[in-house]
């Protein structure tokens, strides 16, 4: 545990060192400087033209969809790109091999460096998730999100995401990591709209479709999951059909199958890792 | 712990169709400085490799410090320097030592009175508080050794490790392997540059396309081991030659007219004036001189061996 815990720290330092925490708090407090200025105005604009309570609260519940909408976006990227050279490039550049002969096992290696990742990108989706409801908390007074579980799911969804990189990484190139982790997300993300169109349309097979390539690829699923929790129930009768409206709503059975999902992965990369040459 | 540090048989690798290592069977002993020596290619770096468990065995089967290879009980006494030593460069070189003293389960006090005087005996504590990104080649290999002494192993292996040092960097280095023997530690060295390998190694071994084709004792401490001898003498006939052959090998007639001839240590040399004495031939002159370790390579190597 404690060679775990050394490379986690390792890990949190070089993001620190090579000011990749810095750029993340830039990145994201821009974000929330533009997105807190847009959500003033309007509410102001609302407020002036006479709008009612229900009106405004319907609006700034969808400006704060839009914004955790960017929010999981930009966390989604980050779950990718921080991770993607974690291993293949240590092992490129031999920084590995000094680190693979210490009296630790293989699998702290692996498991340190997805935890270290895993917490920076936690914190980053965290950073954004509650500045974003923070934002919209203090220009325009309350606004009726469930945060609990909308954050659990995309927690869930950016680990699922960090899992899948470092495992690629054990086997795969930088590059080829990058592409097969993100093209790992456009799966659900395409076959999340192939489900949501077969719903609306009533096509079940477009349907069936988009939830057998969910389940090949998990991580849109649990945002959708996330976006519809993240909305109370009156709010969603209220909204209708907009952007951010879940015509087909992933089950619990989801969260346990990608949860389920992320254990093999991880317990796939330390195996894979831990027979690799080095 | 057994005498025998070192002991493999067999090991082989393959990479697809390449056999990077044919047969590695090889047996250091404690406290030896011992060379493992070969051209570019001839799976050198891959023997060390298997040995620390980087690379798994295709095949045959080996101990480190009585361990099977790989084991965690092995690698905490075992430090190693890669080729091209590479780290982190954010860090600062104190914290490089810190960080790789913690994975040896180092903390607190000791570890930093160890870092502290790794990095005054590889004269790094000038630029101990800057990150090695700034360091030059010398210096990170510098660095590198002093990492792989961090947690004062019994075994060290260091591949090539005075590559890319100017010669006070190399001087450095051996002194601090002869540190290493007067401790009694286990040294294991990759090495091209053989002057280097002449003046630290106690034992070599040769390495050719992945085979140990020879494993020989050098000077050092053992005195002169193998010498090449030139004798004067008169007279010299085929019963003097075939005589010679019982003392040592190669025994052959310069143009000159002098004997020329290899043994093994100088002990073969009294008994040689002895018994040319005895046979009534008149010894005019007796040179000795070890042979060169480059000497051996080209010899073990072939004619046939390019550079690789």
């Amino acid at each position: 545990m404690s060679a775990i815990l050394t490379i986690v720290h390792l890990t949190l330092y070089e993001a620190l060192r090579r000011k990749i925490l810095a750029a993340g708090l830039i990145g994201g407090a821009a974000f929330l400087l533009v997105f807190g200025a847009a959500v003033f105005f309007a509410n102001a604009e609302l407020a002036r033209n006479g709008n009612t309570f229900l009106e405004r609260q319907g609006i700034l519940m969808l400006l704060t969809l839009a914004g955790l909408y960017a929010s999981n976006f930009l966390a989604v990227l980050l779950a990718v790109l921080l991770p993607v050279d974690a291993l293949s490039g240590e092992i490129d550049s031999g920084v590995m091999q000094t680190l693979a002969v210490k009296p630790i096992r293989r699998a702290d290696i692996v498991l340190g460096k997805w935890l270290g990742y895993l917490i920076i990108a936690s914190a980053y989706l965290g950073l954004l998730f509650f500045g974003v409801l923070a934002v919209v908390g203090l220009v325009g007074g309350h606004v009726a999100v469930h945060p609990a579980r909308g954050l659990g799911l995309m927690l869930l969804e950016v680990a699922l995401l960090v899992t899948v990189t470092i495992a690629g990484g054990t086997r795969l190139g930088t590059v080829a990591n990058g592409v097969l982790a993100l093209g790992f997300y456009g799966l659900g993300f395409i076959g999340g709209w192939i489900e949501q169109i077969g719903a609306l349309a009533g096509i079940r097979s477009a349907k069936s479709i988009g939830i057998a390539v969910s389940l090949l690829s998990p991580a849109d699923a649990l945002w959708r999951m996330a976006m519809f929790h993240l909305q109370p129930p009156i709010v969603r009768q209220m909204l209708g059909q907009t952007p951010f409206a879940v015509s087909s709503v992933p089950n619990a059975l989801m969260v346990v199958w990608a949860a389920a999902f992320l254990v093999v992965t991880l317990a796939w990369g330390v195996r894979s890792f831990a027979r690799r040459t080095l | 712990m057994s005498d025998v540090v070192i002991a493999t048989h067999g090991l082989q690798r393959r990479f697809g169709p390449t056999l990077a290592v044919a047969d590695l069977s090889l047996s250091v002993r404690a406290g030896e400085i011992f060379g493992f020596l070969g051209p570019n290619g001839a799976g050198k770096t891959t023997s060390i490799k298997m040995l620390l468990a980087l690379v798994e065995p295709s095949a045959g089967h080996g101990h480190v410090m009585g361990e099977p290879l790989g084991s965690r009980e092995a690698r905490a006494r075992i430090g190693f320097l890669p080729e091209h030593f590479r780290f982190h460069d954010t860090l600062t070189g104190r914290e490089l030592l810190r960080f790789h003293g913690r994975l040896f389960g180092l903390r607190g006090m000791p570890l930093d009175a160890r870092v502290q005087t790794l990095l005054a005996r590889v004269d790094l504590l000038d630029a101990a508080d800057r990150p090695i990104r700034g360091y030059s080649k010398g210096m990170l290999q510098r660095a590198g050794l002093a990492q792989a002494l961090v947690n004062d192993p019994a075994l060290v292996f260091l591949d090539e490790p005075t590559s890319g040092l100017d010669p006070l960097g190399r001087l450095l280095v051996r002194d601090i392997v002869a540190e290493l023997r007067a401790r009694g530690t286990t040294v294991f060295m990759n090495s091209h540059l053989l002057s280097e390998v002449e003046a630290t190694c106690d034992r070599v071994a040769f390495v050719k396309q992945g085979r140990v084709v020879r494993e020989m004792a050098l000077n050092g401490a053992q005195g002169a081991a193998y010498l090449e001898v030139e004798l004067r003498l008169s007279p010299i006939g085929d019963t003097v030659l075939d005589g010679l052959r019982r003392f040592g090998t190669d025994v052959s007639l310069t143009d000159g007219g002098r004997v020329r001839m290899r043994v093994t240590g100088d002990a073969a040399l009294p008994a040689i004036v002895r018994w040319l004495v005895d046979q009534q031939v008149s010894v005019f002159a007796l040179e000795s001189r070890p042979k060169s370790l480059e000497a051996w390579f080209v010899e073990v190597m072939g004619e046939d061996q390019r550079p690789g």
